[in-house]
């Protein structure tokens, strides 16, 4: 089995978000960096795939040199190999990160034959655009489900779950596929010393590919007023019950 | 200029109504329902003829789950970029629109280079206005032309929901605990007072990392997003990836020990200290009252 992982480097947040001065960018200083929530399972997924299929597992990003810091950690987790498309930091839009990664998808398939999954996060934790996997699925000519809280393949298929309203949504397609996933498909796992040590010394592919002009084109960022909430203190430590339960009261919950 | 919309049932697509009429009239509805069971590939197949047919200026639906799986479909299949979960537009040349990026912790500006954008509206953000209402369009035909590879992806099955208990989606009250919690056991303070209100039991991304509690128990962006007359939080720092899910919430109480944590300053009420001294007194405090 063949498992292809894609994620994406993102600022870890915290509370309160700063632009940079031009307002077209998060100000990431002081920030750390992780891949997006959705993609981490992705990640996991792929590893208990091929954990229990044997196989190749790759993982695959499109962003600035310290992506590699992304793909190393999934290594870590013990995905087999990278292929970073490198970029000079500047916003892709979707419809031109899909474009990139089919192309490399379709380098690797020509040398290593097709891959029966290729994960995607649902959406990304920044941009949000909802589309890559969808556009990567269709440039493929490949079954596409999306929002999966759990994966099963079935021989030549893949029954997947997806969860609505009420329950879950069961679609079965046949593999090759292209999967997005979400956030409590799996527990991902922590990294272990031995992991993270194997992961240095596995292969990272990098390829430059040239940015097209974005047809979704940011222009800038703004962080939105705040929701206009006083906080009003109704006192500290155990002798503030009394007055939590006239609040409880008063909003008619008790 | 003709539109065609996405319309599925609920006010996301009404609102949505409220963005598509600033780029003309008429308006054309094609319905989720068109294709029973849900078939992704087959709606965006049936919206890119129809759009085709009526000449349309734009495509529009709500940013639904499966109003943005549809359209992204769409996007691919008709090699058009596509604006997810905007909440304005102006449809001059270029088109420009206001969209949510981090679950809606940022706003993106952006410019939409395209012979025919394809727009969706995030839930809850637009008012629904009166105005023209779009007619049918006659998907008979298109549903009976459709490639049998548009029928490859379907909804099969359908599983019901695992869980007992009250549902975050639902519950009027919901009591939350974070990283403050400290372990797994120590949720039983916070199932206690949830009991006691008949609320539901929620948690941040720290406590579903750590394998506290279930992912289902989970609110923010890549959770649940909760609408409650009260969400109470224990122990949670306010990190805008939970901040994300408790936009809907009507009042936020804190329970915090550290009185600048994010969510401290940006709830309506607040008690600052150890939550497994003030939590227990709550449950305490009902009870007397009781």
């Amino acid at each position: 089995m063949r498992v292809l992982v894609a994620i994406k480097r993102v600022p870890i947040t915290g509370g309160r978000i700063v632009l940079t001065e031009d307002a077209r960018a998060i100000d990431t200083r002081h920030l750390g960096f992780t891949m997006s929530p959705h993609e981490e399972c992705g990640v996991e997924e792929a590893v208990r795939l091929i954990e229990a299929n044997k196989g190749d597992s790759v993982v695959i990003t499109l962003g600035p040199p310290e992506a590699v810091e992304q793909l190393r950690d999934a290594m870590a987790l013990g995905i087999d190999r990278a292929i970073h498309l490198q970029t000079d930091g500047q916003e892709w839009d979707g419809e031109s990160t899909a474009a990139a990664l089919v192309e490399a998808i379709r380098a690797d398939e020509a040398v290593a034959g097709p891959f029966d999954i290729i994960f995607f996060g649902n959406e990304s934790a920044d941009s949000g655009g909802f589309q890559v996997g969808a556009r990567v699925a269709h440039a493929l000519g490949r079954p596409l489900v999306t929002g999966l809280k759990r994966v099963t393949p079935e021989g030549g298929s893949v029954r997947c779950e997806q969860e609505v309203e009420g329950g879950r949504d069961v679609y079965v397609v046949p593999l090759p596929a292209v999967l997005t996933v979400k956030e409590g498909l799996n527990l991902p796992r922590y990294p272990s010393v031995p992991g993270k040590m194997r992961a240095r010394t596995k292969p990272v592919a990098v390829i430059t590919p040239l940015r097209p002009a974005p047809r979704l084109e940011l222009v800038s960022l703004a962080v939105p007023a705040g929701q206009g909430r006083r906080a009003e203190s109704l006192g500290s430590g155990a002798a503030a019950a009394p007055a939590v339960v006239e609040v409880l009261r008063k909003a008619g919950v008790l | 200029m003709s539109v065609l919309v996405l319309m599925e049932p609920g006010d996301p697509s009404r609102q949505t109504l409220t963005l598509a009429r600033k780029f003309g009239e008429p308006l054309h509805a094609v319905h989720m329902d068109a294709v029973d069971p849900f078939a992704p590939d087959a709606l965006a197949a049936i919206l890119q003829t129809a759009a085709e047919e009526l000449q349309a200026s734009a495509v529009f639906a709500a940013g639904t789950e499966r109003g943005n799986e549809v359209m992204a479909r769409l996007a691919g299949r008709s090699s058009l970029p596509f604006a997810a979960n905007c909440i304005a537009v102006n449809p001059i040349d270029p088109v420009t629109v206001t969209r949510l990026r981090w679950g809606g912790s940022l706003l993106e500006e952006a410019l939409l280079h395209s012979p025919r954008p394809l727009i969706t509206v995030a839930p809850h953000t637009v008012p629904i206005e009166a105005g023209p209402e779009p007619t049918d369009v006659d998907v008979k035909p298109l549903v009976a032309g459709l490639d049998q590879r548009d029928l490859m992806v379907r909804v099969s099955d359908h599983v019901a929901p695992s869980h007992g208990g009250v549902s975050l989606t639902t519950a009027k009250v919901i009591v939350s605990g974070g990283r403050g919690v400290g372990s797994k056991e120590g949720f039983a303070i916070i199932e206690e007072l949830a009991g006691l209100l008949g609320a539901a039991v929620g948690c941040s991304r720290a406590v579903t990392s750590a394998g506290w509690r279930p992912h289902s128990d989970q609110v923010g962006q890549t959770g649940t997003k909760v609408a409650p007359e009260v969400y109470i939080a224990c122990g949670i720092s306010g990190a805008t990836q939970h901040m994300a899910g408790l936009k809907g919430a009507k009042r936020i109480l804190a329970i915090n020990s550290d009185p600048q944590a994010p969510l401290m300053l940006n709830a309506d009420y607040t008690v600052a200290g150890d939550l497994k001294e003030i939590v227990p007194a709550i449950s305490a405090e009902i009870r007397k009252q009781k």
